[in-house]
């Protein structure tokens, strides 16, 4: 066995797992703290991504584009979330879910009708583009490198940000009482926006920083969405601790599923049933592993609220 | 005593920091209306939840009727004879009154297997049903939506959901919760009248009516028992009186 | 029979409904619009899956996000049957529900032990797993999807019954929507029905008053599947195509859709749902390329400001009892 590919998958899983953080991150926060199931929120992830495409090919540069489409994002998010969603914050979850979901549709229509139904391809400058050597002569995308920093920067910015800071701690406290928060006098309708902002503009960070791999497409954030949901349930909703750690093994699980599960069946199945089998339960791993979670601790791994 | 009907043995229940149940051992006769008193806090739903099976206990046992119910579950121990009563009520709300009890009834009837005869017309289910809310009071409501009931006669309901299931004995919480004068009366003569069928541990804050109907009294305060005894006793304790009632002795 | 189930202007809707499902295979070829017997074919076939989703979700309150993909796997297995060349019908329809009900019986053994939104999640993930298996199945098609060259048959005595003709099969579809609208009824009014009702009403209190409700939801949700997976055995003759789409969550939003907008927990609010919805889709489509512009919005305010779906639009001024 490649110690070297084995590595590789390894880093690979690893960064799968941060794209997958940015998205559950968002997610179960607006749902520990609004009490809000959004479907919409892969459709975040997908405006952007084009947003992203979309200003880098004005203004010529990927980190520039990046850094305009993420204040846009959030933007786009605060208005989302004030003309739509504030409606379904009184709602049960199941209209919820239903909303969103014609949200989707919508979105996905939209993206269609402004961006055409190509995707839309980001080119990368030429210092992220490449690979770098690491330790042990192990060769490895620059991207997917850049990915991972940037993901970890976050996750560290938002760690502090939750635990050191006042809005922080608003998050916090409104995520246990938000009815004794807003009889503190604190504006929840603000913290809700401002909440779901942050939330949004952590979709669309994936979605930009996945673009450039896999193209700005159409309805690209459903397939993500649902792996996020399954993260956040594993995690335990609306723990950001939970989504991180779940986001991280199911990011491994994932990859090294896919490239070495077909080889650790041959060990016992023939080699036909081995490349069949291989594939469709790999794609299935991450659904196995919230089954098992869900059989032992029903409230997942790390549920903020206990008892 | 002769062997009690439902008994605990150093019962324990913390919620995080918080000692909800402390130790404690309790003891109720049967035939007797054994009677929890105590200052906010001090438990007693979550003595009722444990009992009934709603919360699992950090450490201890609960007896029953001479067999271990520790780790059985809510729907198990009805089936043993000990039914509960919520101090929210705790109906069908979209249901009839009628059909709320009728569900009671079925649920002691055997398992609800059955896909294909409409259940309105089983008498087997109605008949008892209808008895029961007669001997509780509901007799003239029974058609309403749960839903629908003023707050007196959802208390009523409450007994009457408890009765149906045929239990041996019954554990109240605060059946008088939020009544008015002459309806907590008349829920103590229905109390007054049950006891020659069920044994009860009884959960209230109304003091005339605990003083009125209680055999024994146990007192709670922070998940201890301070004190068991008589009415008699427990008016006269000093601790007692310190810790809830009070000084005044106009009780 | 059926002013006895419902109010009056809701009985009038249904049998006009179901009046109108009756002659389509009659008018519709007569005023020249013959595509139409199809578009109720499939009305039909819909309404059976929405009947079947509406006995967990709106009887038994467990919102299952993934029940498209029982529907699939009742049409996967008629098709890969087909695959085998066997099309007796009397084999491939018991096993395709069979297994649909397995299949249910597995998910729904573990989604049941969670509540609210975890189980919307968590149905909504066994779908998509389904959903993989399809499209990682390179023998049976993988997304290009699997193409039936004949249609059920079914051998009785020396003859063979076909269902090939259009106004066989519609009928059939007919009796076979009639059929499971009858059998829901008995359920939802019996001991079964009052258990399932309870447990979406209160289910703590069912627990303490002595009803063990896991093993009943867990039955009306393998009963649920198995409704499912006939649509899904009838959707796969109908259309003679089969591919993982018909499966995928998109799919199991718009059932959800069709149970809710007709009214949940009555008999045959998935009836209009399912005709409601499948007739705008067909009429904004045709309006559109970008329908889903006007389709999107359209479902949020339905969702937003519609109480009670279409049967309570309707039946406004009815009573509604406990039971179907």
């Amino acid at each position: 066995m490649d110690l070297i590919l084995i590595a590789e998958q390894l880093l690979n899983g690893f960064q799968l797992g941060i794209l997958l953080f940015l998205l559950a991150a968002g997610l179960t926060l607006v749902f520990g703290i609004m009490d809000l199931v959004n479907l919409a929120h892969g459709s975040i992830y997908m405006v952007g991504a084009f947003f992203a495409a979309t200003l880098t090919l004005w203004t010529d540069s990927f980190i520039i584009g990046l850094l305009l489409a993420l204040p846009l994002t959030l933007v786009f998010g605060m208005v989302l979330e004030y003309v739509v969603l504030r409606t379904l914050y009184a709602r049960g979850h199941m209209d919820q879910v239903l909303a969103t979901f014609g949200l989707i549709l919508f979105f996905n229509e939209l993206v269609r009708v402004i961006w055409g139904p190509a995707g839309l391809a980001i080119p990368l400058p030429a210092f992220l583009d490449g690979s770098i050597t690491l330790a042990w002569g192990i060769v490895y995308p620059t991207y997917r490198m850049f990915i991972i920093l940037v993901g970890i920067s976050v996750a560290v910015g938002l760690y502090w940000l939750v635990a050191k800071t006042r809005l922080g701690m608003l998050i916090r406290a409104g995520a246990s009482n938000r009815t004794m928060v807003s009889a503190l006098g604190v504006n929840i309708r603000l913290l809700f926006t401002a909440v779901f902002g942050l939330g949004a503009m952590l979709a669309g960070l994936g979605g930009m920083l996945i673009a450039p791999i896999n193209q700005a497409q159409i309805g690209m954030g459903e397939d993500i969405l649902i792996l996020a949901f399954v993260v956040i349930v594993i995690g335990g909703i609306g723990s950001i601790r939970g989504a991180f750690i779940a986001a991280l093994l199911a990011g491994m699980l994932d990859t090294m599923g896919r490239a070495f599960l077909d080889v650790l069946l041959l060990t016992f199945l023939q080699a036909n049933a081995a490349e069949t089998a291989g594939p469709a339960l790999s794609s299935m791993l991450i659904y196995i592993l919230m089954a098992a979670v869900l059989f032992f601790r029903p409230q997942g791994l790390f549920p903020p609220r206990s008892g | 005593m002769a062997e009690p009907l439902l008994a605990t043995r150093s019962l324990y229940k913390a919620f995080g920091g918080i000692v909800a149940t402390d130790n404690l051992t309790l003891e109720v006769a049967a035939g007797e209306i054994h009677a929890v008193i105590g200052p906010n806090g001090a438990g007693k739903t979550t003595l009722v939840n444990l009992l009934s099976g709603l919360l699992k206990t950090d450490a201890g046992e609960i007896v029953f009727d001479g067999g271990a119910i520790t780790r059985l579950r809510p729907a198990a121990r009805s089936h043993r004879g000990l039914a509960r009563s919520f101090q929210i009520t705790s109906v069908f709300p979209d249901f009839s009154v009628l059909d709320n009890v009728a569900l009671a009834v079925q649920a002691h009837s055997g398992h609800s297997y059955r896909f294909w005869r409409p259940v309105r017309g089983d008498a087997a289910l109605y008949a008892p049903a209808r008895e029961v809310l007669a001997r509780v009071g509901l007799g003239a409501r029974m058609e309403v939506l749960a839903g629908n009931l003023a707050h007196g006669e959802q208390r009523q309901l409450e007994i009457a959901m408890v009765l149906a299931t045929g239990p041996k004995m019954l554990l109240l919480d605060e059946p008088m919760a939020g009544m008015g004068v002459e309806e907590s009366q008349r829920m103590v003569e229905l109390l007054r009248e049950l006891k020659s069928d069920y044994t009860m541990l009884l959960i209230e804050h109304d003091m005339d009516a605990v003083f009125a109907l209680a055999d024994r009294i146990t007192v709670l305060v922070y998940g201890r028992d301070i004190a068991t005894g008589t009415p008699a006793e427990i008016r006269a304790n000093s601790q007692v009186r310190e810790a809830y009632l009070g000084a005044s002795e106009d009780v | 029979m059926i002013r006895g189930m419902l109010g009056k202007p809701t009985a009038i809707s249904t049998v006009v409904v179901l009046v109108v499902f009756a002659i389509v295979p009659f008018i519709a070829p007569a005023i020249g619009e013959a595509f139409y017997v199809d578009v109720f074919a499939r009305i039909m076939i819909w309404s059976i899956a929405a009947v079947g989703l509406n006995l967990i979700l709106g009887y038994g309150g467990m919102v299952s996000f993934g029940h498209a993909a029982y529907v699939g796997i009742g049409a996967y297995t008629v098709a890969i049957f087909g695959f085998h060349d066997i099309n007796n019908g009397f084999i491939q329809w018991p096993v395709a529900v069979a297994v649909s009900g397995l299949v249910a019986l597995v998910f729904g053994a573990i989604s049941l032990r969670t509540r609210g939104v975890y189980f919307i999640m968590i149905t909504l993930a066994f779908s998509q797993m389904v959903f993989f298996l399809g499209v990682s199945a390179d023998k049976y098609g993988s997304n290009d999807g699997l193409n039936l060259w004949n249609r059920s048959y079914f051998p009785i005595g020396d003859a063979e019954l076909s269902i090939d003709g259009e106004k066989t099969f519609y009928y059939m579809t007919l009796v076979l929507l009639l059929l499971v609208i009858y059998l829901t009824r008995r359920m939802v009014n019996s001991r079964f029905g009052r258990v399932i009702q309870g447990a979406r009403s209160n289910e703590t209190r069912l627990q303490t008053i002595g009803v063990a409700t896991y093993r009943y939801r867990l039955t009306a949700f393998v009963i649920s599947g198995m409704i499912c997976g006939l649509a899904g055995v009838l959707q796969a003759n109908f259309e003679r195509f089969v591919s993982p789409d018909m499966m995928d969550w998109p799919r199991s939003g718009e059932l959800m859709f069709m149970v809710i907008m007709g009214g949940m927990g009555t008999l045959f609010g998935p009836v209009l749902g399912a005709t409601a919805f499948l007739i705008l889709s067909e009429v904004l489509s045709n309006l559109t390329i970008h329908w889903h512009l006007i389709f999107g919005p359209l479902l949020i305010l339905l969702v937003l400001y519609v109480r009670g779906g279409l049967t309570g639009l309707i039946g406004l001024f009815e009573r509604r009892p406990g039971d179907g």
